[in-house]
This record gives structure tokens, C-alpha cells and sequence, in this order.
């Protein structure tokens, strides 16, 4: 009996040595090459294609989430110019990071526009950005915006600044630092505030520990979450891009914008990659992208134009603010570095703390 | 035999073989700290605890209701019983979004169970029903009713037949449901992520973790891979003693 079960036996044992076996050489030849298989399509976000046929060229845009209806507008106004004529768009519009990241992976794209410089950081060591991407007039920088607080119609709770955040009582909605970029940008926004109202790096810090584990009583995924959490009922604030609260405003959504006295500028990059096949369509797009008739667009779209002429006649829609850059706190990778990078960033302890599910090492 | 081992090849050892290559693609030192630092740990422990609790809760109530379906006659049983499937078929992250809906801030029915572990727990509960109904039930089914009538006639209370007659027959498929549930929750993310923002549970960090990852390449993930290991091993050590509890118990 034990002979007859000894070579089926055999053959199992052999066949599943064979399978860990050629498991693991697949691991050890795929873990060790980066990314260079092609993946196509877009990472979960929304998107879509432009242009009618016959065109010259089609060009590949990922951004990050928000300003999907603004491009939308801008890319038919630039059919309609002589440069543009007879370029179609295929759009891809989710988070900044994971649009990063898919792209480094090997998403197609010819442009792409992002959150936070980092992002496209990410892509010039993927060789490809080239790394003098920020490096024109604008410094590659498309549009800018910045932080505002967003409370119920009315201000029942009667916030005028970053003071009255940390107040007793005080619900606070942002989104959690480790995987939205918008968090990040609220958290400098406030930490850049209280250094220019005098405080020390020390005591700003403090600031954001009362913030963050105090007050704010929900840290969702993204932005888009964080302003879906707070329209649902929660929280008495919420902090979120200026783009996004006259986008929500003019939605009907049944919020009231509050400006404090200083606050971040957000600077969102845009970039060409270098590896495009309508290089120089992209290059095209982007630059006319900067010039006063495309920045009008941004303006009316609710994203502050770059370009001081054109930011004047807006002066009714995006109200004066002592504005201070990331540059002036160290710019991004410093900023990461101290702040947002595990285990010891500063803001990862203080959500640890918190009990945020944040990036652990 | 050689068409099952490629399969479970293809599905399961190559993709796991990759991330444990991930986990230690950085070196020794940085696979333990990715799963030694405290949020590490607090997020092991927190989701440990929390996954144990429902598969309990979750086996007892899937168990009752499994013995309902089976013994009971009611009006509406055929479509209660294809919506204990209904689990399966809804995407965890609409779960989600309903019981923010339904316990958040604006519940309709004036409960507010936001941010709290209670809502994170009864999503799994929701998620994981299926599991504890459905290894139950077919058992159930086949289960000799001679050897019940035969204790009743003897004088045994219904309580008493039911924990010496008919629980130690379920028991292996009880167990089993238990450990699928416990395994789902270890795992489960779409249902909490709108729920679990202030709670900190180790699939959620391990999203962190990726979404902060600097960099491309596979190195960049290392620290949610060796977390993600971490989880795995403790699930998988801890199924093998649920089946083994459950083949020492049995005869």
C-alpha cells in the first residue's frame, strides 16, 4: 500500500519545491528591477478625452484632483487658439501622490500637473521630468491658490483666524498629512502663521500639537473626503484650498469662506515629461498655459494667476493676504523631511499621538 | 496536482514571494523597524483586538442565525436568506459610506458612533457575515435530527441537546467560519477607511505608509511591505492555531 502512494507523493512534493522555488527567482528578478513595465490607464480618477478628429496630436494630462473642471474649460479654449488647433486631450484627475506615482510606474502622460513639487520631484529621478523643470518665468508653476478656512453659513463659531482654531470647543476637519498633499499645505499654512505672528518654531509646533490632537476630530484620506466630511456634518472648520471653496461655493454648497490674516501660497507645479512623443506639442501647452489669456481662465476658474497683470484684475475675487511661500520655511524636501517623513517627523509624532492612522517607519 | 500548485502559484506564493522580497529588499534592520516602531505595534495590537472581537461576536450571532434559517419557518426566509450574500456583492467601500451615513453625524436615527471603534466594529461585522452564516449553515443542514429527538426522549432540555449534541458537530465548521471572518477583518480596509480616520488599524497605516512612500521603486515601499508582513505572519499563526484547536477538540 505505502509503495503505490510513494511516486504520486513524490511528484507533489517536487512539483510545489518547484513552485516556491520559481517563486522566489521571480521575486528576486522582478523585486530588484524598478518599474519599467508599461501600465496604462488612469490610477482610479476621473478623466476623459477632448478634441474631435483629425487631430494633430493627442496629449496625455495627469493632475492632481481638484482642478478637473478647470482644465476641462482651458483645454477647449486651446483648440480654439492657432497653437492649439487640432490638439485632443486625454484627461486622468485623481490624487496627486498616487497620479505620481502611477506615472513613474509607466502611466503614460505627455503633462503633468500636481499638488506639490515633490510629486514631480518623484518624476525627474524617474528620469522623467528633466530637472530643469522649474526653471522658467514662472519657476513651473501654473496657477497658485491658498489656505482658507471654510465654516457654516453665518460663523456660528466665530472663527476670524489660526487663534481661534485651537480654541475649547473648536472642531477642526483636515485631511490626514500622510496621504493627501491638501493636508500638508493646511499644515504649513498654520505653522507658517504662527512663526510670522512671532512665535518660535518651538511654540508654532505646540500650536499644531493642540490643533491636531485636540481640536481636529476627523482626518480623512484627501481633500475631497475632508470637504465631503465636513458638508456631511462634521466639524465646525475645515481647512481646504481656496480653489476648491469657490468651486464648492459657486456648487451651492452651503458653506462660508473665512480668509485669516496670513496664510500659504499655494504653488501648484506643472511639467512637461520628457520622454513625450509630442514633445513639443507639450511644451506648447504649457507655455501657453502661462501667458495672460490662459491665466484670465485660471482666474475665472478660481485659481489666483501667476502672472501679477492678470492676478490685478482679479483683485475682487482673491482677497489680499500677508502670503508667505514654502520656500521661506525650507522649502518641500526640508519640510517633508522634518515634518511628514517617518518615524520622526515632527507632524507624524504629533498624529501618532492623536491616533491617526499615519506612516509608521 | 501540477494544475492546482501553478494555480496557487500564480494567485497566491509568487505575489507573496514579492512582497516578502520587498519586506527585506532594504535589509534586515529596516524589515524590523517597519514593524517594530510604536504606531507599528499600536496598529498590530489595535487590529488584533478588534478582529478577534468581531469574529467571536460574529461566529456566535452567524451561528443563531444560521440555526434561524435552517429551523425556522417564516414568511420572507428565501429572500433573508440571499441577503446574507449581499456582503459579498456590495463594494466595502459603499459599506462604508452608508454606515457613515446611518451612525456619523447626521444619523437619521439620532445615533452617533463616529470615529468610535464600535462603527469600525460593526463594519466588519457586516463585511465578515457571510462568512460565519454560510460555513455554518450547510452543516447545519446535514445534521442528523435523529440523534436530537433521541436526547429529547430521553429528557434532555433544548439547552442541553443543543450544547452536547448539536455544537460539538458544528464545531469544526464553526471554527472555520471564525477563522475566515478573523482573517477578513485583519485585512479589511474599503469598509473603515471613511470610519477609522482618529483609529489607528494597521491596513490604514499601511496605506499611509504607501502614500508617503518618497521616491519610485520598489525600496520605497519597503516600509508598508515589512508592516504588511508583520500582519500577515500573526494572521496566518494565529488561523494555524484556530485549525488546530479545532482537529485536537474534534474526536
Amino acid at each position: 500500500m505505502n509503495k503505490r502512494l510513494d511516486r504520486p507523493r513524490l511528484r507533489a512534493v517536487t512539483a510545489l519545491g518547484l513552485a516556491i522555488v520559481a517563486a522566489l527567482v521571480v521575486a528576486a528578478c522582478g523585486g530588484s528591477s524598478d518599474a519599467t513595465t508599461k501600465t496604462s490607464g488612469s490610477s482610479g480618477g476621473s478623466g476623459g478625452t477632448q478634441g474631435g478628429s483629425g487631430s494633430k496630436a493627442t496629449l496625455n494630462l495627469v493632475g492632481y484632483s481638484t482642478p478637473e473642471k478647470a482644465y476641462d474649460v482651458i483645454n477647449k479654449a486651446y483648440a480654439a487658439t492657432p497653437g492649439g488647433k487640432g490638439i485632443a486631450f486625454k484627461t486622468s484627475f485623481a490624487a496627486s501622490g498616487a497620479q505620481s506615482r502611477a506615472v513613474a510606474a509607466g502611466q503614460p502622460a505627455d503633462v503633468v500637473a500636481f499638488s506639490t513639487a515633490p510629486d514631480i520631484t518623484r518624476l525627474v529621478q524617474a528620469g522623467l521630468v528633466a530637472s530643469n523643470w522649474a526653471d522658467g518665468p514662472t519657476k513651473g508653476i501654473v496657477n497658485d491658490s491658498t489656505v482658507v478656512m471654510i465654516v457654516r453659513p453665518g460663523n456660528p463659531k466665530h472663527i476670524t483666524g489660526w487663534d481661534d482654531l485651537i480654541k475649547p470647543g473648536v472642531k477642526v476637519v483636515t485631511p490626514n498629512p500622510a496621504t493627501s498633499g491638501s493636508a500638508r499645505w493646511n499644515i504649513m499654512a498654520a505653522y507658517g502663521s504662527e512663526l510670522k505672528e512671532g512665535k518660535s518654531p518651538s511654540q508654532a509646533l505646540a500650536y499644531l500639537a493642540t490643533l491636531l490632537e485636540k481640536n481636529t476630530v476627523t482626518q480623512p484620506d484627501s481633500g475631497s473626503d475632508a470637504l465631503q466630511a465636513f458638508v456631511s456634518g462634521q466639524g465646525d472648520v475645515l481647512l481646504d484650498y481656496e480653489s476648491d471653496a469657490i468651486a464648492a461655493k459657486r456648487a451651492g454648497d452651503k458653506i462660508q469662506i473665512v480668509y485669516p490674516k496670513s496664510s500659504i501660497l499655494i504653488q501648484t507645479p506643472i511639467a512637461v515629461i520628457k520622454k513625450s512623443s509630442h514633445l513639443a506639442q507639450a511644451q506648447a501647452y504649457v507655455k501657453w498655459l502661462l501667458t495672460p489669456a490662459a491665466q484670465k481662465l485660471w482666474g475665472q476658474q478660481g485659481y489666483r494667476p501667476v502672472l501679477p497683470s492678470v492676478a490685478k484684475q482679479f483683485s475682487s475675487t482673491f482677497p489680499n493676504l500677508d502670503l508667505f511661500t514654502i520656500d521661506s520655511l525650507g522649502g518641500w524636501t526640508k519640510v517633508d523631511t522634518d515634518f511628514f517623513t517617518a518615524p520622526n517627523g515632527s507632524v507624524i509624532k504629533i498624529e501618532e499621538k492623536a491616533g491617526v492612522p499615519t506612516a509608521s517607519s | 496536482m501540477g494544475l492546482s500548485t501553478l494555480y496557487l502559484s500564480v494567485i497566491v506564493l509568487i505575489p507573496v514571494a514579492a512582497l516578502i522580497s520587498v519586506a527585506l529588499g532594504s535589509g534586515l534592520h529596516a524589515f524590523w523597524t517597519s514593524f517594530t516602531s510604536s504606531l507599528a505595534l499600536k496598529a498590530l495590537w489595535q487590529t488584533l483586538a478588534l478582529s478577534a472581537v468581531v469574529a467571536v461576536i460574529g461566529s456566535v450571532m452567524g451561528t443563531i442565525v444560521a440555526w434561524v434559517l435552517v429551523r425556522d419557518q417564516f414568511p420572507g426566509k428565501r429572500i433573508l436568506n440571499s441577503i446574507i450574500d449581499l456582503p459579498f456583492a456590495l463594494p466595502t467601500i459603499v459599506a462604508s459610506l452608508a454606515l457613515l451615513g446611518l451612525y456619523g453625524t447626521s444619523s437619521p436615527v439620532g445615533i452617533n458612533l463616529s470615529l468610535t471603534r464600535t462603527i469600525v466594529a460593526i463594519a466588519l461585522l457586516f463585511v465578515t457575515l457571510p462568512f460565519a452564516v454560510r460555513s455554518v449553515q450547510p452543516v447545519l443542514l446535514e445534521v442528523d435530527k435523529d440523534v436530537e429527538e433521541a436526547a429529547a426522549s430521553l429528557g434532555a432540555s433544548n439547552a442541553t441537546t443543543f450544547r452536547r449534541i448539536v455544537l460539538p458537530a458544528l464545531r469544526p465548521a464553526i471554527l472555520s467560519g471564525t477563522a475566515l471572518s478573523f482573517a477578513r477583518c485583519m485585512g479589511e480596509y474599503g469598509s473603515i477607511v471613511l470610519l477609522a480616520t482618529k483609529i489607528p488599524i494597521a491596513s490604514l497605516v499601511i496605506f499611509a505608509d504607501v502614500e508617503s512612500a518618497t521616491g519610485s521603486g520598489n525600496s520605497a515601499y519597503q516600509p508598508a511591505a515589512g508592516l504588511s508582513v508583520a500582519l500577515l505572519v500573526i494572521a496566518l499563526v494565529v488561523l494555524f492555531g484556530l485549525r488546530k484547536w479545532g482537529a485536537d477538540r474534534g474526536r
